[in-house]
């Protein structure tokens, strides 16, 4: 296990990028880690490109600056596969989640990956069967959840339970279970 | 003897550390102004005062210059206040931070430090607070939002002091620091109250010469911010000048103080040094990058680079002895500057490290690196190529450009 997991979140404005970021940052403090969660400081314009940075450590988190080579990428929209440089400075080792239908293979061709371990999970389709809304963040906590094993799904549910009203925070918490069990590693 | 009290941990942005901290610190005024570029220090402090966590009275302001201008006002009569700002608005509090730095009102506020305008930027950098640099405020810089936090607590403790009485800013990085969560361990609201205390008050002659606190009271009339000619002027300016000084052990003193209960500490509450004892080069730097750095420092360490780190935490007043002593075995210092003195020498930090070496017995090679204007990122790799310049200046024994820029364009 490495000490230290550096997330990079990739969304697009509206997509709630930043809360699922913040979410995983929360949950990751209930374990007694150390956490930083930032989004990508600029405007922030609905539809358009954005990211946003989790890291998670067993110590003391020094580091101030940008993450520029992450151990984990999540994509919550797949549009964004085609027109962003998602995997770059992506480590050997790293995992790529995606917000998909297709196999894990199919995306890691697409995405010319070499090196690395995809996951998929259809968040979308998770997200309009539970919540009846395209709003996937956070069924991409879930399967980020998964994917890396960082925190347990008692923690998220702790989390989401603080974070939001108990009707939303229960269906959320719904999605997320979906997604970390529907989740499926190339 | 106090010992260290059981601690919440946390999640906060460092902007939400600020307004815990002034939760706790039982604050009689806050007068802000909330529109950009203020951040949400004030619209959480604003939902405790709705919510009825605080007593604490809470001004909306039409302008940053008047915020500023109600904590003096509330200050002056011996209330403890708060205010926070950052980039224009602190540029537009300009004539009133020289006003309650001399009328020895001790306002505390927090800076979320970012650019000026133009073009326009509000993202993070040194050019807000250090266009203040003279304005008779003492300014702490912050590393991250846990220093935030205790750094505000100890900020009551340092401006209220009897031989202080002078404003205090507490800078945290904009965005990098403000807009970022972190752990932060948080003292007990009781813990808190004890340590900040209540206002305490030198005792002055009033005009009728009678003995009276200083503050304004209509049991003892005096006169706060008074017209004073060519004949008195200058002495209240040095007397400004004394309580700078007197600020270097108050500083120190609340530092050591705080740790007892927190079991936290920075540096010497002045400086923090890191890894500098033995080392041969290093660079000095303020704020979040220092974090970064201390992890280049390690690095380079373990392959055997006798690397350092000096992280200023006080600029004002400039622990100039402690700078000295601590920089004047290094063969060669990089000083970095996240701000601009256009047509200067360098940039503001770089003027006094230099300065302050110049009485060294053996003066260190100085280069000034200007970095992250604007809120641009620097990377791992970029701070880490300011120690190979270092060994390089070690190397060919001269500085060959003493003022660089780093991570820019040209």
């Amino acid at each position: 296990m490495k000490k230290m997991l550096e997330f990079r979140w990739h969304g697009r404005g509206g997509q709630g990028a930043w809360t699922a970021s913040e979410l995983l940052a929360r949950a990751a403090i209930y374990e007694g880690k150390y956490i930083q969660s930032f989004p990508e400081f600029g405007p922030e314009r609905m539809g358009a490109p954005v990211t946003a940075f989790t890291r998670i450590s067993t110590e003391l988190i020094r580091l101030h600056c940008s993450i520029y080579e992450p151990d984990v990428v999540a994509v919550l929209d797949h549009t964004l596969l085609k027109t962003v440089p998602v995997v770059a400075g992506l480590k050997e080792d790293g995992i790529v989640i995606v917000n998909s239908a297709d196999k894990p293979e199919k995306v890691k061709k697409s995405l010319k990956l070499e090196k690395g371990q995809v996951w998929t999970v259809p968040a979308t389709e998770i997200a309009l069967r539970i919540l009846g809304m395209p709003i996937m963040n956070t069924a991409m906590l879930g399967a980020a959840a998964r994917a890396t094993s960082i925190v347990a799904l008692e923690s998220i549910e702790k989390t989401v339970k603080e974070r939001f009203r108990a009707d939303v925070a229960e269906k959320n918490f719904a999605v997320i279970k979906e997604a970390f069990k529907e989740a499926k590693q190339e | 003897m106090k010992s260290v009290v059981k601690q919440e941990r946390m999640a906060l942005s460092g902007d939400e550390a600020v307004a815990y901290a002034v939760k706790q610190s039982d604050v009689d005024v806050v007068a802000a102004y909330p529109i950009t570029p203020q951040t949400i220090i004030v619209e959480r402090f604003s939902e405790y005062v709705a919510n009825g966590e605080v007593q604490t009275e809470y001004i909306c302001t039409e302008s940053e210059h008047s915020a500023l201008a109600a904590c003096l006002a509330a200050s002056v009569t011996g209330a403890r206040t708060f205010t926070a700002s950052a980039s224009a608005g602190l540029a537009l509090m300009h004539e009133m931070l020289f006003v309650t730095s001399g009328c020895r009102a001790p306002v505390v506020m927090a800076i979320a430090n970012r650019a000026l305008s133009a073009p326009l930027n509000i993202h993070g950098d040194h050019s807000d607070s250090m266009a203040q640099r003279d304005s008779g405020w003492i300014q702490l810089y912050a590393e991250n939002a846990q220093e935030v936090y205790d750094s505000i607590i100890q900020a009551f403790r340092i401006a209220e002091d009897v031989d202080v009485l002078l404003p205090i800013m507490v800078g945290l990085d904009g965005f990098t620091l403000s807009h970022t969560l972190e752990n932060v361990d948080t003292l007990p609201d009781d813990a808190v109250k004890q340590f900040v205390g209540s206002r305490k008050f030198p005792n002055v002659l009033t005009h009728e010469g009678k003995k009276a606190p200083f503050k304004l009271d209509p049991e003892t009339p005096m006169t706060m911010g008074p017209i004073a000619l060519p004949n008195y002027y200058f002495e209240f300016k040095r007397q400004q000048e004394e309580a700078m000084k007197n600020a270097l052990s108050v500083i120190q003193k609340v530092n050591s103080e705080y740790a007892k209960i927190s079991d936290r500490s920075y540096g010497n509450g002045l400086i923090e040094p890191y890894r500098l004892d033995d080392a041969e080069i290093a660079a000095v730097c303020l704020g979040s990058t220092a974090g970064t750095m201390k992890t280049i420092v390690d690095a380079l360490r373990e392959k055997g680079v006798k690397a350092g780190l000096l992280r200023l935490r006080t600029f004002r007043p400039l622990p100039i002895e402690d700078l000295r002593s601590a920089l004047c075995n290094v063969k060669a210092v990089a000083v970095m500057d996240r701000c601009m003195s256009f047509g200067g020498h360098g940039g503001p930090v770089f003027h006094e490290i230099r300065n302050v070496l110049y009485d060294a017995d053996v003066r260190p090679y100085v280069v000034n690196y200007i970095y992250g204007l604007g809120g641009r990122d620097t990377s791992p790799l970029e701070l880490r190529s300011i120690y190979s310049d270092l060994q390089r200046i070690v190397a060919a024994k001269r500085v060959e450009k003493p003022i660089q820029y780093l991570g820019l364009r040209e």
